[in-house]
């Protein structure tokens, strides 16, 4: 789990998506191939805006219930994450905006893994 | 000229109110506010701790300096609650921000007074010409056994100082008032700290702030009238306000920081969110003096002053409005949040 969660660590910190000066479309995770321009391509890695509109939503009712969202940044990239709100409080449409936070830890003797989630946007 | 270039803060929007806490340990709440003047405190969510505060102070303090973060040439964590025994908060942190790789980093632990000692390294690393930034951050998920007098204050917080050239507030002087007094402690392997009881009162608290506020005024020749606002470490709303008045200080001086009353005491984050709280309002020329205490003990004075640049300098949202935006939990959250009880 070490070497994966550390390979990701770049882009799960942070909003650091892929951008294609070719065709113009973002992607999130970051690509490093075009799937729409193929091998005409040009990607470059870039920072994403850090706010966002939730397109849509499910709350997971597992042990404890969580949101998970499809978030339209600024930008146009859209971005599946969690939302860290009560699950009363989402609306198709609300304003997001991006938060660091912890994502889980491998028991307690094991790393801890963060990244981004997104929180409302007061 | 060299100092403060930017803040920011940060708050857990949960609270808990100290009638919740006497609830279940079937205490007189009305006796715990009137001695510690404290009303409730911030409570983090279950996915935050010292490391995403750290971080959510820092991003704020960076976007207000409009500076790109690979300019920055130190970040320095302090807290008490860093999340891993061994393997630094600071490169979390760092890495977070893009601040590169190109970087001093260390985590610092001295009770509740490691932001402000990371304050004064970066604040020599800049004066020395080694940095042109350096990122001084107090961020703290506070520990405290339940139902220890502690529980009603121990809170979670944090503030991010960008040091360099160029300030908003100018760090005039520093002076530093240290000792062995053992008056709070935690042991390896312990999870909650373990305290002197009144001990952690007159020969801790008081002898070293006011030993350090005293020890900046004479060795750079301030006098209590300089100083505009005064900020103190806020372990209860009690303390900081008598060591006001024994340096000469009236109320009005140390009201805007006094943020205790409303969050609790956020160990390394305590000071310098008053401190936050303080730039909030302050205008050019006034002077501000901080005095953070960490417990074993030692006391870290600074003389601010507030430069013309703070006029163009984006300030909201404010301190006292994050602390305004609040969700209340009762005590079976509380435990939720701090993990204390697990599903």
């Amino acid at each position: 789990m070490v070497p994966r969660s550390w390979r990701k660590i770049k882009y799960r910190y942070d909003l650091r998506g892929s951008y294609c000066e070719n065709c113009g479309n973002y992607h999130y995770p970051p690509r490093n191939f075009c799937p729409t321009c193929r091998r005409r391509g040009k990607v470059i890695e870039t920072l994403f805006p850090e706010e966002g509109r939730v397109v849509s939503y499910t709350v997971v009712r597992e042990k404890e219930p969580y949101i998970v969202a499809l978030i339209e940044l600024d930008n146009g990239a859209r971005v599946l994450s969690q939302v860290c709100c009560d699950p009363s409080e989402m609306k198709i449409g609300m304003r997001v905006r991006k938060a660091f936070r912890r994502y889980g830890e491998d028991n307690e003797d094991g790393i801890i893994h963060y990244g981004t989630k997104f929180v409302p946007v007061n | 000229m060299m100092g403060i270039v930017s803040y920011g803060s940060y708050i857990p929007k949960f609270r808990i109110k100290v009638e919740e806490i006497a609830r279940v340990w079937g205490e007189d709440a009305k006796k715990i506010k009137g001695g510690l003047g404290v009303y409730e405190k911030s409570v983090p969510d279950v996915d935050e701790d010292a490391a995403t505060i750290a971080v959510e102070a820092a991003r704020e303090a960076i976007k207000r300096a409009k500076i790109n973060p690979e300019d920055i040439g130190a970040v320095f964590v302090g807290s008490e609650s860093h999340p891993y025994a061994v393997k630094p908060t600071a490169t979390i942190v760092g890495e977070a921000l893009g601040v590169g790789n190109d970087y001093y980093a260390a985590d610092l632990e001295f009770a509740c007074k490691a932001g402000t000692a990371g304050m004064q390294i970066c604040y020599s690393m800049v004066k020395s010409g080694i940095i042109r930034y350096g990122l001084a951050i107090g961020a703290d998920t506070s520990q405290a056994r339940p139902g220890d007098a502690l529980e009603y204050a121990a809170a979670a917080g944090g503030a991010a100082f960008l040091i360099g050239k160029d300030p908003i507030a100018e760090i005039e002087a520093t002076y530093s008032f240290t000792s062995d007094t053992p008056d709070f402690w935690r042991r390896d392997l312990q999870p909650y700290p373990s305290h002197g009881g009144r001990f952690t009162g007159q020969p801790a608290y008081f002898r070293h702030i006011i030993s350090a506020a005293r020890g900046l005024m004479e060795k750079y020749g301030y006098k209590t009238e300089d100083f505009d606002y005064a900020v103190f470490h806020m372990p209860n709303a009690k303390f900081p306000v008598r060591a006001a008045r024994m340096l000469g200080f009236s109320e009005e001086h140390i009201s805007q920081g006094l943020v205790v009353r409303a969050i609790g005491n956020a160990y390394s984050g305590s000071s310098l969110l008053g401190l936050a709280a303080t730039l909030d309002i302050a205008e050019p020329d006034e002077r501000i003096l901080l005095v953070s205490f960490g417990s074993g003990a030692g006391s870290d004075a600074f003389a601010l002053r507030v430069t013309d640049r703070i006029k163009e300098f984006e300030r909201e949202p404010k301190v006292w409005e994050k602390i305004e935006r609040k969700v209340y939990v009762d005590y079976a959250i509380y435990l939720k949040h701090r993990r204390k009880i697990r599903a």
